[in-house]
Formats: structure tokens, C-alpha cells, sequence
């Protein structure tokens, strides 16, 4: 069973219409990248994935529960990193984790074991009881990530985590997650425009003005448009059309 | 059932941890009042004289009239305010992340609402224990009692908030609401002057000061601090709770504004 089904999705903002009949899936223990220039209807993806928008048109299911007939058994499948930092600035570590536990509806000592887990997988445990105010970006994505994980979800969401991170953060992200996938078998699907953030067994979606135009691995895009270059790809079939 | 349980106390124990972090929000919550009792009162003392009014037995001051008031407007305030930052909260803040609970949406939001009315009850104990030392004095037990009767008039303003909120595209536009919606309802109340004074003053004041819920949360509030039960008071307060959270639930969108607008304009 794949992580993630979206069938035939299509999506409006009133007589403006966001995304085109969307057809993907997400393997477990794999990395899909969701590429697209700005616009391209992302964020808006995003929300329909996290239940912030409600499906005007399709199927979505995470881990086989349909979004629209189950959405709590589909959220408790699912962690979010949102673009925006979502963390309380004034609070600590520690008690960030903790909140996000009790609304999954863990109890105490279930979440005190969660929490400890969480921050030690993510090198975080000597900084538990700092203000996330104190922490620097990178530490900050990685809390979000820790936070994203304490339910075990098997899909987890991140969109445009590393906007705002110095390059060697980038790059510590990008390996945390594909070992997140290779470890925990879960499905990883991160949004982004930056091409130097895919990796060669990545899965790879292209979106452009909220229609799906490329879905594969790299050597099945690169193939299809017998060309080698991704970067070279993705200008080709983001390339706005004259008006 | 527990795992509602967790959420709930979850969701309280935040409330009240940003509270304790940010500490002066307790303080400009409780200088608003304070001015109003100290300032206000004093002044109006002389030219406003008091009947014996119900629940009161004997003649009062001036300010011994207005304390059960001045407790409803910090929770009048602070509700208003807590549930309209909810608006930026679900566009881009912690909103986002409640939402993605996997508990019911409606039980979430009744939560966040009840973790603010508890904030703001704290708030009014404080005040309440302030103006016990300036003099006003209602019975011990009164200030016990007085606490379901808080509790209800928190909630009913959050759950007005909360419907308000629904409506409201920007946080900015809170001085909209602050001249629109919580002065008229502080103001054509009976929280600063019995009823039966505006009445004499003019009689269309005095009607929309006894359609206002708020005058029935402030006559709530009041009779519960000396130990009286107002039942008329208590069914306008529960009718309003009731009907405006449960439009509030219902009409509730996570990210409401942005659908009513396309991306980019």
C-alpha cells in the first residue's frame, strides 16, 4: 500500500481554478520530491493534504483512509512540517513536544517516552529545555521534524522546509530525511524549488500552474524527455507560455 | 475517552504556560479595570447616587456597583482578543498545528476557547482580590460562587468571538471590532449604570441595554458575588453560548479567508 493516493484532485479559489485533475502516489521509504516553480500550487496541495482546505473534487488517502470519509484516522497517518514555522517561540523544547503529544491524545509518561526517543534520533536531547527562541533555523526545522514524528505517522509532509537555511543546513536536512525514509520505512514528500535538493533514487513530481506534468523517478523523467539535465527538464516544462 | 482527556489538559497546560511567559499581559489586562475603578469611579461617585438595587441590600458606592462589571470587561477583552488572534493563528501560526490533530474540530475549538476563559478568569481573581484591598467587599463565599458564573460568561463571549472571527478577513481589522462590537457591548450594558438609570436617560438606550447578553453576563456575575441567582441571566447567557458556538463550529474554516480569495491578488 503506498503512503499516499491523490486521485483526479482538482481545486478552485471561487471561478479560479488552482490544480488540474492531480494523479500521484507516495512509496513508503522513498523521498518524493514535489517541484514547481512559484504558483504552481503547492502550498495549496499541501493544505488539501493536511485538511486546512477541504476537497472540492478527487480522492486523497493517506495510508488507505480516504481524507474525506476518515479524516482523524488519515491525520494520525500523517506529520506536517509547514512552510512557516508553527513552533511556540516562548515555550521550550521539550513542552512543544509535549503539547503536540497531548493533541494526539498520548498520555504523559506515553509522551515523556516519545518525547525523549524523538530528541535523541534527532541529536536534540542536550537542548530540550532551551526556548525555541534561542535556537538557531536548522535546529528549529529539526525540532519540527522531531514534533512531526512522535506519532509515527507514515507519511510525512514538509513544504519548503529548508527556505531560510544556511547551505550546510540544507544539506543536513535533505540526508536526515532520506535516512528518516531508509530507517523508518515511511514516506517522505517534501515540497521545494530547488533542484540541487533531489537526489539520484528521489522520486520526482513536477508541477506546473497546478497541473501535474512530470511523475517518476529521475532516470524515467530524464528518459521520457531524452535529456540529462533535470534543471534542463524542469525550465522546459515550467516555461510560461507567451500570453 | 482519555485521549480526549490528554488533548484537553494538553491544550490548557499551553494556555497557561504562554501566560506565565508572558506575564505582562496580566498586567495591561488589569490596568484597563483598575483606571476605570480608581480613576472612573471616583469621579462618578458623587454624581451618580445608587438606589437599593437587587442584589444588594443595602445602599452602596459607586464602585461596589461597578467591580462585577469591570470583572466581565477583562474577560469581555481578553475574549474578543483571544479568539480573533485565532484568525492569525490558522492563516500561519500555531492554529495550523491544532487543526492537524486528529481529535474532532469542534472539540478542539471548544477546548482552545474553555484554555482562554480560564486565563481570563485568573485574571479577574486577581482583579477581584485587588479591589477587595480598595474596599469593595462581597461575601467570601461570593467569590466562590461567583466562579461558574465567570466561567459561563467567558465562555459566551469567546463563542461570540469566535463566530466574529469567522466573518473577519485580517487581524487588523480588531479596531473594527474594538469600536464596533466590544465598546457597544460594554458601553449599552448594565456595567457601568443600573438599568433603570438609562432608562430614565432614554427609553431606545434602555432597550438595547436589556437586548444586550452582555448586561445579562454582568447581572450574572453580579448576583452569583452576593450569593443570588439570576435565572433570566443564565438562560440568556447559556441561549447565547449555545447558539453562537455552535454557528462559530459550523461556519468555522481553517484558512476561510483564503478562499474567498484567489492566490496572488
Amino acid at each position: 500500500m503506498n503512503a499516499l493516493e491523490v486521485r483526479d484532485v482538482s481545486f478552485s479559489y471561487g471561478a479560479r481554478q488552482v490544480l488540474h485533475g492531480l494523479n500521484f502516489t507516495c512509496p513508503k521509504g522513498r523521498l518524493t520530491a514535489l517541484l514547481g516553480p512559484n504558483a504552481a500550487g503547492k502550498s495549496t496541495l499541501i493544505s488539501l493534504l493536511t485538511c486546512l482546505y477541504p476537497i472540492q473534487q478527487g480522492q486523497i488517502k493517506v495510508s488507505g483512509h480516504d481524507l474525506n470519509r476518515a479524516p482523524r484516522s488519515a491525520l494520525r497517518e500523517l506529520g506536517v512540517v509547514f512552510q512557516q514555522s508553527t513552533l511556540d517561540l516562548d515555550l521550550t523544547v521539550e513542552q512543544n513536544l509535549r503539547y503536540h503529544a497531548a493533541l494526539h491524545g498520548f498520555s504523559p509518561s506515553d509522551a515523556k517516552g516519545r518525547v525523549n526517543d524523538e530528541l535523541a534520533r534527532q541529536q536534540l536531547s542536550d537542548r530540550r529545555h532551551d526556548k525555541v527562541r534561542l535556537l538557531n533555523g536548522g535546529h528549529r526545522r529539526r525540532v519540527e521534524i522531531a514534533r512531526a514524528l512522535l506519532h509515527n505517522p507514515r507519511l510525512l509532509l514538509l513544504d519548503e522546509a529548508s527556505v531560510g537555511l544556511d547551505p550546510a543546513s540544507r544539506q543536513a536536512l535533505q540526508a536526515h530525511l532520506r535516512s528518516l525514509c531508509a530507517e523508518r520505512d515511511i514516506a517522505v514528500l517534501s515540497t521545494t524549488h530547488l533542484l540541487d535538493e533531489i537526489a539520484p533514487e528521489d522520486h520526482v513530481l513536477i508541477l506546473n500552474q497546478g497541473a501535474l506534468v512530470a511523475n517518476g523517478s529521475i532516470e524515467a523523467i530524464q528518459a521520457q524527455y531524452q535529456q540529462q539535465s533535470l534543471a534542463l527538464i524542469f525550465q522546459q516544462l515550467t516555461k510560461k507560455e507567451p500570453k | 475517552m482519555k485521549a480526549y482527556w490528554y488533548c484537553l489538559s494538553g491544550i490548557f497546560f499551553r494556555e497557561w504556560l504562554r501566560f506565565w511567559q508572558q506575564r505582562t499581559r496580566l498586567l495591561s489586562a488589569l490596568v484597563r479595570p483598575l483606571l476605570w475603578l480608581i480613576v472612573f469611579a471616583a469621579g462618578f461617585r458623587a454624581a451618580l447616587g445608587i438606589a437599593i438595587i437587587a442584589p444588594y441590600d443595602t445602599y452602596i458606592t459607586y464602585e461596589t456597583y461597578i467591580v462585577p462589571g469591570l470583572a466581565c470587561m477583562i474577560l469581555l477583552f481578553n475574549g474578543m482578543q483571544s479568539s480573533l488572534s485565532m484568525v492569525y493563528d490558522r492563516e500561519m501560526g500555531s492554529m495550523r498545528i491544532l487543526l492537524t490533530s486528529p481529535q474532532p474540530r469542534s472539540f478542539l475549538l471548544i477546548c482552545k476557547l474553555m484554555a482562554s476563559a480560564s486565563i481570563s478568569i485568573i485574571q479577574v481573581y486577581i482583579f477581584l482580590a485587588i479591589t477587595w484591598f480598595y474596599g469593595v467587599q462581597p461575601p467570601l463565599l461570593g467569590l466562590l460562587v461567583a466562579l461558574p458564573a465567570l466561567l459561563m460568561v467567558a465562555l459566551m463571549l469567546g463563542a461570540i468571538g469566535l463566530l466574529l472571527s469567522n466573518g473577519i478577513r485580517q487581524l487588523e481589522n480588531f479596531a473594527g471590532v474594538m469600536n464596533f462590537v466590544i465598546f457597544p457591548l460594554f458601553f449599552l450594558s448594565s456595567a457601568l449604570y443600573p438599568l433603570w438609570k438609562m432608562q430614565e436617560a432614554s427609553l431606545w438606550l434602555y432597550w438595547i441595554c436589556a437586548l444586550n447578553p452582555f448586561s445579562y453576563g454582568v447581572e450574572l456575575v453580579r448576583y452569583a458575588l452576593y450569593l443570588q441567582f439570576n435565572p433570566l441571566a443564565l438562560i440568556v447567557c447559556a441561549t447565547t453560548t449555545v447558539v453562537c458556538l455552535s454557528a462559530a463550529v459550523l461556519t468555522f474554516s481553517p484558512k476561510r479567508s483564503a478562499l474567498r480569495r484567489a492566490p496572488g491578488k
